[in-house]
């Protein structure tokens, strides 16, 4: 087949298209259905992944995350966060010692009552140091950070997170205010840039944070074993080496904590980027999963196209002996009907892209899931409906192509 | 003497049907010379439409030898069968055969269409084939808004647009009334005699059989009778004295009513 009879079988092919319209477009239905299921699936699931790498970036980049107490080989934790084997000197070792991280941060928390005027309401309430901030890529939306000279003279600062500024201030601009946490009179320093939900749903605004040695000595209480001890460690980790902290932390804690060879970590150290990575991997995997079986229907649809053309192949019988006749060979005939085929789940395909586009804003904007329809998907769905085409068309083609030329030119 | 366009010795065709087997064509043997015009006859199912099949390189004979324009076609595969169909012959069927919905004029570009090599004046050839049956201005008409005799023009000019050698034609009258097939023969005689074109056609009426220049009779697969016409018939100086007599009629009609 050349480019002249290529174009020629187009014009036959949209004639005997254009004869039965309805019988096409019910044709075409199945294909529009099919492509735009499998785009919007894909929108769906996109969305879904975007969302969580959103989310993943929400918690900071190159972060790891290293835990008092240890995990046991039954994975139950032996008192975590409350254990005192992590302290502040250990945070000052990593830096000087590890050269895979960039920042640390010690972090206490607890969970503690807050008052402004008539409004109270109960908060995580965590203490650090200024580093906390960028390795959480947290912003001060409004106002100043806690410095190092705040953390020094353990100043009584608060940066607060949407949720809590939404609950006691109840439209009140916050910054400058005296609060109490915990009885315990603070000012509001700053105000933060809301975050959202965490990757495992938690609120990540609904948050206060001081000055360490202030939570420490005035609000969450130190521990009576070792004043130094801290909940956790925050490590960010330079850009393309987090897998080179956990084994230069762990080995450093190690030391310093004086553990022998057969004794457990009494720390965990948990690169964050791993766990979401995980739960992202999950996430494609449901979207593979709703596009496969949304490409279900574009099977049924082809398979409609091949009932469709069988028909006309039966219909058109006498009309290919005639072809062959005056001279159509078999590379002629099947060509003719291949684009015939593929003309019809083409042309279903365009609809359904238009439709799976249409559908995909119609679910952002209804259910308030996020949707990504990526112009990749478009170019397979589209690639997918010409291959179905192909695919359907080929049967029918070729039974139309072999025909015999006497008995087709007699058939009644 | 112009060299024989058809050669077949010994030609058999059989059919089974289950365990029935019917003998459409026993031992015909048969040499049509180049630019000739033959007729057909023979009493239904003596076998004139399959030896026309096998002539028109449709359909294989069983056993024998054809040779068209002294190339033996029986090795030949299906696509090479098309080609030899597509660039020597033209077939003028008795249903016409035309494709509904399609112009006279993309009806007749149809062969063109089927050629290996592009022919960059389609169009025009098309339109010349159609002005030699005389339906220059038919071109844009769809085959269910032309007559019987027009639609079987067309099918000819179809026949006609790659410049074939030979026009096989089974009963192409066998649709139409006698002034209309006589208009047809006129047609197929001036193609036969202005282009010397080998014209071969099945027909059941003697007084068509009559514009060839030879007959051959058929009977149960073998050719009984195989004549040559001492004169054949003028489609076109009886169609012209028809007209002429017309006129005289209308003439002698209005000069009698007084009316012009
Ligand atoms: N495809 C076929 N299958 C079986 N029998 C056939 C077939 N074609 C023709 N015949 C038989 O061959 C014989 C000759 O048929 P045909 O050539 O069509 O006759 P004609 O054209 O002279 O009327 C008939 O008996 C017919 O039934
Ligand atoms: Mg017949």
């Amino acid at each position: 087949m050349n480019l002249r009879k290529i174009a020629s079988s187009t014009r036959i092919a949209f004639r005997a298209l254009r004869v039965n319209k309805m019988r096409s477009a019910l044709t075409m239905l199945g294909i529009i259905i099919g492509v735009a299921a499998v785009i919007a699936m894909v929108a769906v699931g996109s969305g879904a992944q975007e969302r969580i790498r959103q989310q993943i970036a929400s918690i900071g980049s190159n972060l790891i995350i290293v835990q008092a107490g240890s995990v046991t080989s039954s994975g139950l934790r032996m008192g975590a966060g409350n254990a005192t084997t992590l302290t502040e000197d250990d945070v000052t070792a990593i830096l000087r010692e590890c050269d895979s991280t960039s920042l640390a941060a010690p972090v206490v928390r607890g969970g503690g009552q807050v008052v402004y005027g008539e409004n109270n309401w109960g908060t995580q309430i965590l203490g650090t140091t200024p580093d906390y901030l960028p390795i959480r890529d947290l912003r001060i939306a409004e106002g100043v950070g806690i410095s190092d000279q705040d953390v020094e003279g353990a100043a009584r600062v608060a940066l607060l997170g949407k949720t809590v500024i939404d609950n006691l201030f109840a439209g009140e601009d916050p910054v400058g205010k005296i609060l109490r946490i915990k009885n315990v009179p603070f000012s509001v320093a700053g105000r933060l840039v809301p975050k959202g939900q965490s990757p495992t749903g938690q609120d990540q605004d609904d948050v206060i944070i001081i000055p360490i040695s202030a939570a420490k000595k005035k609000v969450l209480g130190a521990s009576q074993a070792n004043y130094a001890a801290v909940g956790s460690i925050m490590i960010q980790a330079h850009e393309g080496r987090t897998g080179d902290v956990e084994p230069q932390v762990s080995g450093l804690l190690r030391q310093r904590h004086h553990l022998q060879r057969n004794e457990d970590d009494d720390f965990t150290i948990r690169n964050m980027e791993e766990v979401f990575k995980a739960q992202e991997s999950s996430a494609q995997v449901m979207s593979i999963l709703l596009a496969a079986i949304a490409s279900v229907s574009l099977i049924v649809g082809g398979i409609g196209i091949m009932n469709i053309m069988l028909v006309s192949v039966t219909e058109r019988t006498k009309e290919i002996g005639l072809r062959q006749a005056v001279g159509a060979k078999t590379r002629d005939i099947l060509g003719q009907f291949l684009i015939e085929a593929v003309t019809l789940s083409v042309a279903g395909g365009a609809a359904g892209i238009v439709t799976g586009v249409a559908a995909s804003l119609l679910i952002s904007y209804f259910a308030d899931w996020s949707t990504v329809v990526s112009s990749g998907s478009i170019a397979v769905a589209f690639l997918f409906s010409a291959l179905v085409g192909v695919s359907f068309g080929f049967y029918p083609a070729r039974k139309a192509a072999n025909m015999d030329p006497i008995e087709a030119l007699h058939y009644e | 003497m112009s060299k024989n366009i058809i050669e077949v010795e010994h030609l058999t065709r059989t059919f089974s049907i289950g365990d029935m087997t019917v003998r459409a064509l026993r031992d015909v043997t048969l040499e049509v010379a180049g630019g000739d015009f033959v007729a057909i006859m023979g009493a239904s199912g003596s076998g004139k439409s399959t030896l026309m099949n096998i002539l028109g390189c449709l359909d294989r004979p069983t056993s024998g030898i054809y040779r068209l324009d002294g190339v033996e076609v029986n090795g030949l595969g299906r696509d090479q069968l098309a080609e030899i169909r597509n660039r020597k012959l033209g077939f003028v069927f008795q249903q016409f055969n035309l494709l509904p919905r399609t112009s006279a004029l993309e009806n007749v570009q149809l062969p063109l269409l089927y050629r290996d090599d592009a022919v960059p004046d389609a169009r025009e050839r098309a339109m010349q084939a159609l002005a030699a049956v005389g339906l220059a201005d038919r071109a844009d008409h769809t085959p269910n808004q032309l007559s019987g005799g027009q639609q079987q023009r067309v099918a000819i000019a179809r026949a006609l647009v790659n410049d074939p050698q030979m026009v096989l034609a089974d009963e192409p009258t066998g649709a139409l009334d006698s002034r209309t097939s006589v208009e047809i023969m006129g047609i197929l005689q001036r193609l036969n005699r202005e282009r010397g074109i080998t014209t071969v056609m099945v027909t059941h009426e003697p007084d068509i059989a009559e514009y060839a220049n030879r007959q051959l009779y058929f009977r149960d697969g073998q050719i009984l009778r195989d004549e040559k016409v001492a004169r054949p018939r003028e489609a076109r100086r009886e169609i012209a004295l028809w007209d002429q007599r017309a006129d005289r009629t209308a003439d002698a009609l209005s000069s009698a009513t007084g009316l012009r």
